[in-house]
């Protein structure tokens, strides 16, 4: 194994998790994590769907990488991705008839994904097939780990429950907890993103950002329109 | 060691001597060979690109075809055997199906049964073509379907020759989807059993919760029909003109079950006043006259007969 987990496969699937982050660091792939996180299940089923394409999708690209021209480079990823996920989307409707009537709805989601797109185009265009699709694992997996955390705020204080098992009873049900509606609409998920985000950024405060301009206080009698 | 396989020698040597092979590959070669910016390299691997994408997509569609078409017959037997309370998990649905429930096509204008082939008909199909189905007018449209299907598939629940309940049918728009589903009534066509959403993206935790079995639960033992007794008329809870109108309604709130009419009222869903006026527009759509209800009172008047 020791050869083929070489040092940049190793770096291709850690790194993502919390240093170079899809969703916290690339700022990708935003639009599904605040649509699918109301629900643990479905979250989870999006995380390993995603990981999946990703990471065969960067290996598909990654294998005919240098015969794609490149104005038309956008084009040939979008085709082999949409091909990839219409494949597995019917494999699912064959094979596993109960997930897929889950997933109906974000498989769409899966195509428009900027991840998957994100890491064709950032690293399967430049890398060889096998370290591709370990780019793609790791993404997943650090795209995965965050709708994971999202999705245990969400579910926990939204419904009371975790994988749909109680966990506080509401108190529509005679228990104490009063759920919090917000929690179940997507834009709880850019706060609980948003607080994710400051927080690595507490931890690494190598991933800020540099300023690009300044705020200036205005004191007064200076600034401001007359 | 690799074995020889003489098909693949046999393929393989045909291939050699046809023209048009040696013609195709000298020509691949080619166009791999030329830059990566050259049109004629551009269009020849977005030519190729698409035709194995197209291959591997419709292939794949084909191909697993009969098991998607046999896996979502299999799901809306389970969602009608869920409605009746008839599901268990370790039942085997096709058995159960087979013998206790029977597909019929009424049609909804004289409420009359219909010869055809019921267990092949589809409903939602049947609404989309213009020959099968008709235009809802729009006052009448509450249930925001634009068009219903002529024949509608019912199924009944037989207990030997007794008719159990009644499987209807129904489907209206809620807040960002149609809800398609099934309500089960008694044989008195008055009585609910249960009801069962097995089509909706209503948002979730809130009106996907109509799918929620405690929720479910609620609706069994409610009254759809509005009685004129004499004893609510005194009161003035009903009117004479209301008899016979549909009056099963979801409430905000919780319902108080010891005040009078709440048979005819079922919990709204919290956080979701427009599922919940959605699911109430579609039962007072499909219980009305445009609906189930001529055939509803048909079956009422034969099982009258019958005792």
């Amino acid at each position: 194994m020791s050869d083929i987990l070489n040092d940049e496969t190793k770096k291709v699937l850690v790194e993502p998790l919390v240093t170079n982050n899809p969703i916290t660091l690339q700022v990708l792939g935003i639009c599904s994590a605040l649509a699918v996180t109301s629900q643990m299940s479905t979250s989870l089923i999006m995380a390993l769907a995603l990981t999946l394409v990703t990471a065969c999708s960067s290996a598909a690209i990654s294998s005919i990488r240098n015969h794609i021209p490149s104005s038309i480079r956008i084009i040939v990823q979008m085709t082999i991705i949409a091909s990839l996920v219409i494949v597995v989307d019917q494999c699912l409707k064959a094979f596993a008839y109960d997930v897929s009537k889950q997933l109906s709805v974000f498989v769409g989601l899966i195509i428009t994904n900027c991840i998957v797109m994100g890491r064709a185009e950032a690293y399967a265009m430049k890398n060889p097939p096998l370290e591709s699709f370990m780019d793609g694992i790791g993404n997943g997996a650090g795209y995965s780990l965050i709708l994971i955390i999202v999705a245990f705020f969400r579910e926990t204080l939204g419904s009371g429950k975790l994988l749909g098992i109680e966990v506080f009873k509401l108190t529509k049900d005679g228990g104490w907890y009063d759920p919090n509606g917000l929690m179940l609409l997507p834009p709880s998920a850019f706060f609980i993103i948003g607080l994710i985000i400051w927080s690595v950024r507490q931890w690494k405060p190598a991933q800020n950002e540099t300023v690009e301009f300044k705020i200036l206080s205005i004191s007064h009698g200076e600034g401001g329109h007359h | 060691m690799r074995k020889e396989c003489p098909y693949r020698e046999k393929l393989c040597s045909k291939l050699e001597q046809c023209e048009h092979y040696q013609k195709f590959r000298a020509y691949c070669l080619k166009v791999l060979a030329l830059s990566n910016d050259n049109l004629e390299k551009t269009i020849a691997i977005a030519v190729a690109l698409c035709l194995v994408c197209a291959v591997l997509v419709s292939l794949a569609a084909v191909a697993l075809k009969p098991l998607q078409i046999s896996n979502k017959e299999l799901d809306m037997k389970k969602n009608i055997l869920d409605v009746a309370g008839l599901l268990q998990a370790d039942s085997d649905i096709e058995k159960v199906f087979s013998t206790q429930i029977e597909a019929k096509l009424v049609d909804l204008e004289t409420g009359a049964y219909v010869e055809g082939d019921a267990n092949n008909y589809d409903q939602r199909k049947a609404a989309k073509d213009p020959a099968q189905s008709i235009a809802i007018p729009k006052d009448k449209d509450i249930a925001h379907i634009r068009v219903k299907a002529k024949l509608a598939k019912v199924y009944l629940v037989k207990d030997g020759d007794k008719t159990q309940s009644i499987i209807l049918p129904v489907s209206g728009y809620g807040l960002w989807s149609t809800l398609y589903g099934f309500l089960a009534l008694d044989a008195d066509g008055q009585t609910v059993q249960s009801i069962n959403f097995y089509d909706q993206a209503e948002t979730p935790g809130l009106g996907g919760e109509v799918v929620n079995p405690k929720w479910r639960a609620l609706w069994k033992g409610k009254k759809v029909y509005a009685e004129t007794d004499q004893a609510s008329l005194e009161k003035g809870l009903v009117e004479e003109a209301d008899k016979g109108e549909p009056a099963l309604a979801l409430i905000k709130g919780t319902v108080d079950n010891s005040k009078a009419g709440s048979q005819y009222q079922v919990d709204g869903l919290a956080g979701a006043s427009l599922t919940s006026t959605g699911v109430t527009n579609l039962v007072r759509y499909w219980m009305s006259k445009e609906g189930f209800a001529t055939y509803l009172s048909k079956v009422r008047t034969v099982a009258e007969k019958k005792s």
